[in-house]
């Protein structure tokens, strides 16, 4: 599997640091000061209902957007207001919300595309066997336009695409959307084998109990703002709290 | 007359003159695919390729690497275009994208003129390339200019097809043109792709300036006009934005300005290109996203 | 909100200067009653074109098609019978027997172009974006190539004179006042803001039952009718043009001014013009070489449109929004208009 393998991190704050992020659209403050951490190895999942910000956290972590204020550190250097490919090519990889395959283009290329910050032949083709490997229907349809593919099969390749980069986090925005269940509980099963084979990431999901299951720390977020943390596990049985934190319900 | 020689004559010119107009259309669509910006300056470079070829071959040297020569200008104007014009309004409107496009082309058109003046000027070419090839009695006749065109253009096609399936900087110039903002996700270097794109696209207008003046004899500043307005109509006939719908619609508009000269009326001829803009319009209001359908656009 | 009688400002200078050239010739020389003349002109066009443009958002780049239009109409009718008899001896009967003054033939031109523009406008208005701006673009090299052949009606590629030259300083002031007099009533009016609705989001606009092809449609129109009028003042104050006067550089001239003044603003439109004219005569006479002392500038003929190609794209660049963005000048302040949804429009 793509290890997240890399030199031990100076600096002990972990893969990610965010620290009292301020992202507005405009006029509307999409997220009012958020701290988050990832460590190594570590999944960390964001929670929320619609809107709460949780997209526009990872688009600003990409890059995708500017902060108004606060500051994000990966691999302890800072990286809010740095250009997209840059990041990416520090080891950050993003599989955006709505997957944003491209579609005219064959499984196969949107893999070969994910590798773009990588020079190493051998590497990508031993990492491109071993999601082949995870994902055999992909291979199947190695040479198939991505648009043909089915929604789970997509978001396999949205997946596989962001993992050829061997990336030292991977940022999953939303990959339950629109996929049937079953579909889904397939793509968690294999996202459970990356993180048991050391990759770090931050999943962004509305489908709780799944994000739970595999993750190690959780942060609710409603309206911008952190509206609760903590390990998983003990969120997962204490499922009130969550249902507030997400709804802001008062005690 | 043989009627049936009378067509094959009509194809040759046909072919000729749509090679042309795929290698001017073919830019155009490159550039929009990208960049989704029409760029009006695009003929221009048709006329820097014709004068900087020009201006070599006077220095001495021989057609051929003159009209390389005139080829490679072409595509570092190209690049120097979009780095000083475009690059700082990457991102706006539709509209300003337009009209900075008219600026370049106004200011790139009155420095041929500050340059070269206005009148045109003898665009003189090897007496092999004039020779001309007859068969049946002088009933079918080209000159070796025609022949060039053609082998040139299919051989530039050729080299195009290879680089955009099968080298990394096409494959990432493909995701670019489909989605700018996953290609940045996945690590693309996206403005070096479109300086590529930039200079694949002026490279092709200026070959094709190059071949326009060659056919016609004589270099002009706004030599540029016309066939950019054609080529926007071959480009959308064939599905604006797709590579390979502007290689099909060059070659239906060649067709279709040899159909009009040679089938109409003579006194239709002199309106042969209002008829051509005629039908574009048609064509757009039936089927703006052309032949080959590529590109989902909303109307309105 | 901009109420209709803001701009009464502006009008009431020009009515000013008008009066006053008019009163005493000898105070402004005639070069300067020649320029201010066009810049009427030029006003009226820009402004009408700014409607179309600016205004709902289409980039129509035909105008100058309708303004051709309207100078041979109006020429056509307006040539005195002798003339008709000598240069256009193969007019259709009706058009040789008679010849209109001066204001009907203008708005005659200008009714013929609505008319044209309706035919034009109807099936391309629906069309999106850049393809409205080819598709226009395929119609002013229409108008050109039609009125190069048909000779018997414009004497096709040679110069079409004896047009009389009708058009004076009160003239061209006047018709610049009533034509931003109108298009400030009709586009500041509760009808007007849809054309701003349309513009900004065309699919809100929708979503809220503003119908888009009758409303880009009607300022294309309007705007055509205009530029006709524009085109016979034009052509009455040349006397003699040609189908080249009508074709890529008055159209590029043009758009400059609608870019540089403000695309969104009626004021924008004069402003565009009085900077752009002086700044071309300033450029032109440094066209001819300075000297600073020993050292000197050779004539560079032709480097003043490349300055002024120049300023357009930094303006591009910097300031697309033009000088006036989409301010007007009103009575006292200057003040902006901030973007509204399209469901504040209808009011």
């Amino acid at each position: 599997m793509p290890e997240a393998a890399v030199a031990p991190i100076a600096d002990a704050s972990g893969v990610l640091r965010v620290r009292d992020l301020v992202v507005s659209y405009g006029a509307v403050a999409a997220l009012r000061g958020v701290s988050l951490h990832v460590g190594r190895g570590e999944v960390v999942a964001l929670l929320g209902a619609n809107g709460a910000g949780k997209s526009t956290m990872l688009r600003t972590i990409s890059g995708l957007m500017l902060p108004k204020s606060g500051e994000i550190r990966f691999l302890g250097q800072r990286i809010d207001g740095i250009p997209p490919a840059r990041i990416v090519r520090l080891g950050l990889a993003h599989s955006p919300e709505g997957r944003r395959l491209f579609g005219s283009l064959t499984v196969a290329e949107n893999l070969r595309l994910g590798a773009s910050t990588r020079s190493d032949r051998s590497g990508i083709e031993a990492d491109r066997e071993r999601l082949y490997a995870l994902f055999p229907v992909l291979k199947e349809r190695a040479r198939q336009q991505a648009a043909t593919l089915s929604g789970g099969e997509q978001q396999m390749v949205a997946l596989a695409r962001a993992l050829v980069a061997r990336p030292k986090l991977l940022l999953l925005d939303e990959p339950s959307l629109g996929i049937a269940p079953i579909i889904m509980q397939q793509i968690f099963a294999s996202l459970a084998e990356l993180k048991s084979s050391g990759v770090t990431m931050l999943l962004v999901e509305q489908n709780m109990s799944m994000a739970l299951d595999i993750a190690d720390r959780a942060y609710v977020l409603r309206t911008g703002e952190v509206s609760l943390e903590g390990d998983a596990r003990e969120l997962k049985t204490n499922y009130e709290e969550v249902a507030a934190a997400y709804l802001g319900a008062r005690r | 007359m043989n009627m049936g020689l009378y067509i094959a004559q009509q194809v040759i010119n046909a072919v000729s003159l749509g090679s042309l107009y795929a290698l001017v259309a073919i830019g155009l669509s490159m550039v929009f695919g990208i960049l989704r910006m029409t760029n009006f300056a695009h003929g221009d470079m048709m006329m820097v390729g014709a004068f900087a070829a020009l201006v070599l071959g006077a220095a001495g040297l021989p057609f051929w690497l003159a009209a390389l020569g005139g080829i490679v200008i072409a595509a570092i104007a190209g690049i120097v275009v979009e780095r000083v014009a475009y690059r700082p309004v990457r991102g706006s409107p539709d509209v300003t994208l337009l009209l900075t496009s008219l600026g370049v082309t106004y200011i790139l058109e009155n420095l041929g003129i500050l340059i070269f003046t206005s009148s045109p000027r003898n665009f003189p070419i090897p007496d092999l390339m004039n020779s001309s090839i007859q068969f049946m009695d002088g009933q079918i006749t080209f000159t070796a200019i025609n022949v060039v065109t053609v082998v040139l253009t299919a051989v530039s096609l050729a080299a195009l097809g290879w680089f955009v399936t099968r080298t990394d900087a096409g494959l990432g110039t493909r995701a670019t043109a489909e989605d700018l903002g996953a290609a940045r996700l996945v690590g693309l270097d996206v403005n070096r792709l479109i300086v590529t794109a930039f200079a694949i696209a002026s490279a092709f207008a200026g070959l094709a300036g190059v071949l326009w003046a060659a056919q016609a004899g004589i270099v002009e500043p706004d030599m540029g006009f016309t066939p950019l307005l054609k080529a926007f109509v071959a480009a959308i006939i064939g599905g604006f934005g797709s590579i390979a719908g502007a290689l099909v619609g060059g070659y239906v508009l060649g067709a279709l300005e040899v159909l009009i000269v040679a089938f109409l009326p003579s006194e239709v001829s002199p309106y042969r290109d209002a008829i051509v803009f005629a039908f574009l319009i048609t064509f757009l209001l039936f089927r703006p996203n052309g032949l080959l359908n590529r590109t989902q656009e909303v109307k309105l | 909100m901009i109420r209709p009688a803001a701009l009464l400002s502006l009008l009431a200078l020009l009515v000013l200067v008008a009066a006053v050239t008019a009163a005493t010739p000898r105070l402004v020389n005639d070069y300067a009653v020649r320029v201010l003349i066009v810049m009427c002109i030029n006003a009226v066009l820009v402004a009408s074109m700014g409607v179309g443009n600016g205004f709902t958002g289409v980039f129509s780049l035909g105008h100058v098609g309708f303004v051709a239009v309207g100078a041979y109409a109006s020429g056509i009718l307006s040539l005195p019978l002798a003339a008709k008899h000598a240069y256009l001896s193969d007019l259709p009967h009706w058009l040789g027997s008679f010849s209109l003054p001066f204001l009907p033939a203008t708005i005659v031109a200008g009714l013929v172009c609505t008319a044209l523009a309706f035919v034009v406008g109807a099936p391309l208005m629906r069309l999106s974006g850049y393809f409205v701006s080819v598709a226009t673009l395929g119609f002013l090299i229409i108008v050109n190539v039609i009125l190069i052949n048909a000779v018997d009606y414009t004497r096709g590629a040679r110069t079409f004179t004896s047009v009389p030259r009708e058009t004076t300083l009160p003239w061209a002031v006047g018709w610049l006042a009533v034509t931003l007099l109108v298009l400030s009533r009709i586009v500041y009016s509760p009808y007007g803001r849809r054309y701003r609705a349309v513009r900004e989001d065309t699919i809100a606009a929708q979503a809220i039952g503003i119908s888009v092809l009758p409303t880009r449609l009607s300022a294309f129109m309007v705007g055509a009718f205009f530029a006709g009028v524009g085109g016979s003042l034009y052509g009455h104050y040349l006397g003699s043009f040609s189908p080249a006067s009508f074709y890529m550089a008055y159209t590029f001239s043009l758009i400059s001014m609608l870019v540089i003044g403000g695309m969104q603003s009626l004021t924008g439109a004069v402003v565009g013009v009085i900077v752009v004219t002086l700044a071309s005569e300033v450029l032109r006479n440094l066209e001819r070489g300075i000297d600073f002392g020993a050292f000197s500038v050779p004539p560079l003929y032709g480097a003043s449109q490349i300055v002024l190609g120049i300023i357009f794209i930094l303006a591009m660049i910097f300031r697309p929004s033009g000088i006036m963005g989409d301010r007007e000048l009103t009575p006292g302040l200057l003040y902006s208009r901030k973007r509204r949804p399209p469901e504040e429009y209808l009011q």
